[in-house]
């Protein structure tokens, strides 16, 4: 286990290098002025250009930028947003937020997701199946933003169940609704991949050994089918963790959920280039980071990934 | 000795009937020869699901070649803020825009948008992968490693937040080229991933060894053999990326870093009609139907191919 970690570990780093280096690149090896380009239409103040042009380094040569890039990574120097506020101050304060939504929208999506794929797969062929799968294909067309809306018109609007946007603080009622939102992206790939590991590990030699041993179908269901089921679902977090985090930037923009996708968001809109360099390197850090730990959980529920090359 | 060991044989050779090779002569050899691609013809015409988005993807791309054939109204002249948000009226069946234009000849002209950066994007992402994937799977080695780690590295980076910086860099030159390009440059992975899988699985068969041994050039090989026999799950995956496209630059319209609003975009158009949600919900309900409904027709699609290639698929129906 040890050594799996240790290679696992080893593997990141070209990757986190190699990341960091492309957005890098893309921001600032494009032709013409990087600062003026990261403006867009607008001309931002002499004094903003000279700061950023300090802060990059653009003097230097390209390599030279972006060691100084890395360096102020390491340091935990993500820069300045242009209320002058630094970004790690910034993440600090609405990272909880996001955090907090998260975690709902994954406990509605696998709590729903699970449920659905579970008896899917059980009655294969069903009414029940046919209808999930013409469900999930159509939330898998909708896109975030157009989920979030109707959502916002019918439940905010017109029927008046939840608060349009969420108040200061970002309690936990306020955010039931962009969670929801939030949940229906993963939700229908959810069903998809517990209907199928239900359907393959149902047809395993365990599950009619446990039946013919006279097992209750209450105990091969929980114990020996949606248990063995659930490996697929759980390494399914890693991708679902980078939908999350655009889907969030589209959410918290939307419902004015004050975390770091709101925050991404509005830098966005106002144009605001470098603030959206810097929060998407933090998220695709994070995002590295996730992933690293959801293989190591593999390995731990699943020894044949360790012992595999 | 048994008898029927003739003098030039050391050892007993049963006679041809009697052995499992007579089965070989009783195949049948009349009648179609029977293939994935045939097998997947028959099994996806037999469902409604392929039917019912063939005629819708049918019609996305008439609409989106010939406008004016569903149209006359130009979708970006002729626009009175007399009629702002306005509701349905002669010659006007779905209603103005906050600008007092034409939705129904909005979403009409906005089609070939949306078709476009789906199609480019998608062959952008199947010549990249192929290529990627190809080459890493079938020379294996160093190259392999080189590839799958670029390939890891584009991977880690989900697409639209890369999409997001390189628009907004680039957002003086914003058109359908462009962010065609930002999409696509980060969509690849996964192709290449799916093909590499399966070059490794179909590279060791035994036509391959076939045809190294009859002197074939290792690259024919991989043109002729072993990739038309490995691209099946790169269909699948393609066509699924078109869906993901059309929702990629409507997402980047929406956020404001895709195309400018001169251009007609379905993603444009909800983007400005969101803060009317309040008053004048339909500005923002129709694109999105349209929208969704080009979207969920690539999806069936996909769905269907899926089920008809993929085996273990098929299985599981």
């Amino acid at each position: 286990m040890a050594g799996y970690i240790l290679r696992r570990l080893l593997q990141a780093i070209p990757v986190f290098l190699g990341t960091t280096f492309l957005i890098y690149f893309m921001v600032f090896a494009m032709p013409g002025d990087p600062i003026v380009a990261l403006f867009g239409e607008k001309t931002p103040p002499p004094a903003v250009i000279e700061q950023l042009r300090e802060r990059y380094h653009l003097d230097q040569p390209f390599i030279v930028q972006y060691l100084y890039f890395l360096g102020g990574i390491f340091r935990g120097d993500l820069g300045t947003s242009f209320s002058g506020q630094p970004v790690s101050e910034i993440l600090a304060a609405t990272f909880p937020v996001t955090l907090r939504l998260a975690a709902l929208a994954i406990f509605f999506e696998m709590v729903a997701g699970i449920t659905v794929g579970l008896v899917s797969g059980l009655r294969k062929g069903g009414i029940f199946d046919a209808s999930a799968l013409v469900v999930s294909l159509i939330l898998i067309s909708l896109p975030v933003f157009v989920v979030a809306f109707v959502a916002q018109y019918i439940f905010g609007i017109q029927l008046g169940w939840f608060r349009t946007t969420v108040s200061t603080g970002a309690p936990i009622q306020d955010l039931i609704l962009p969670a929801l939102v939030l949940a229906t992206i993963s939700f229908a790939q959810i069903v998809r991949l517990t209907r199928a590991s239900v359907i393959d590990t149902g047809g395993q030699d365990f599950v009619r050994t446990a039946a013919s041993k006279g097992l209750s179908r209450s105990r091969i269901v929980p114990v020996h089918i949606l248990r063995n089921s659930l490996i697929p679902v759980v390494t399914y977090l890693a991708v679902d963790f980078g939908v999350l985090m655009v889907g969030a930037t589209v959410t918290e923009g939307i419902f004015n959920v004050p975390g770091v996708g709101r925050t991404l968001y509005q830098a966005i809109i106002r144009g605001e280039g470098p603030t959206v360099v810097s929060f998407v390197t933090v998220m695709v850090l994070i995002y590295l980071v996730v992933n690293l730990l959801v293989d190591l959980l593999y390995a731990v529920l699943d020894p044949r990934i360790r012992y595999a090359k | 000795m048994p008898s029927n060991t003739r003098p030039d044989q050391g050892h007993f050779v049963a006679p041809i009937e009697e052995t499992p090779l007579v089965a070989i002569d009783k195949v049948k050899t009349e009648g179609k020869p029977s293939n994935l691609w045939r097998d997947a013809w028959n099994d996806v015409r037999k469902r409604p699901m392929f039917w019912i988005s063939s005629v819708l993807i049918l019609i996305v791309v008439v609409v989106a070649l010939f406008p004016g054939l569903f149209t006359q109204t130009p979708p970006n002249n002729d626009c009175l803020l007399a009629n702002s948000n306005g509701g349905p009226t002669e010659g006007h069946p779905l209603g103005f825009t906050k600008q007092g234009c034409d939705i129904y000849s909005r979403i009409i002209h906005g089609t070939s948008t949306s078709l476009s950066v789906g199609i480019i994007v998608t062959v952008l992402v199947a010549v990249l992968g192929i290529v990627f994937g190809a080459f890493a799977g079938f020379y294996g080695g160093w190259l392999d490693s080189v590839l799958s780690r670029l390939g890891d590295i584009f991977f880690s980076i989900p697409y639209i937040l890369a999409a997001v910086v390189i628009m907004s860099v680039l957002s003086q030159y914003a058109n359908v080229w462009v962010i065609s390009l930002a999409i696509g440059i980060f969509a690849w992975p996964a192709t290449a991933r799916v093909l590499r899988a399966e070059i490794l699985r179909v590279k060791n068969s035994d036509f391959v060894m076939a045809a190294t041994a009859l002197g074939v050039s290792r690259f024919r090989i991989l043109l002729r053999h072993v990739l038309p026999n490995s691209i099946a799950p790169v269909i699948v995956i393609t066509t699924i990326s078109l869906a993901s496209a059309i929702v990629a630059e409507a997402t980047l319209s929406f956020l404001g870093v895709g195309l400018p609003s001169t251009t007609m975009s379905w993603g444009n158009d909800i983007s400005q009609a969101q803060m009317d949600l309040r008053t004048a919900p339909q500005t923002l309900i129709l694109p999105s139907i349209a929208l969704s409904v080009t979207v969920l027709s690539f999806i069936m699609l996909g769905e269907v191919v899926r089920d008809a290639l993929d085996p273990k698929a098929r299985a599981q129906r």
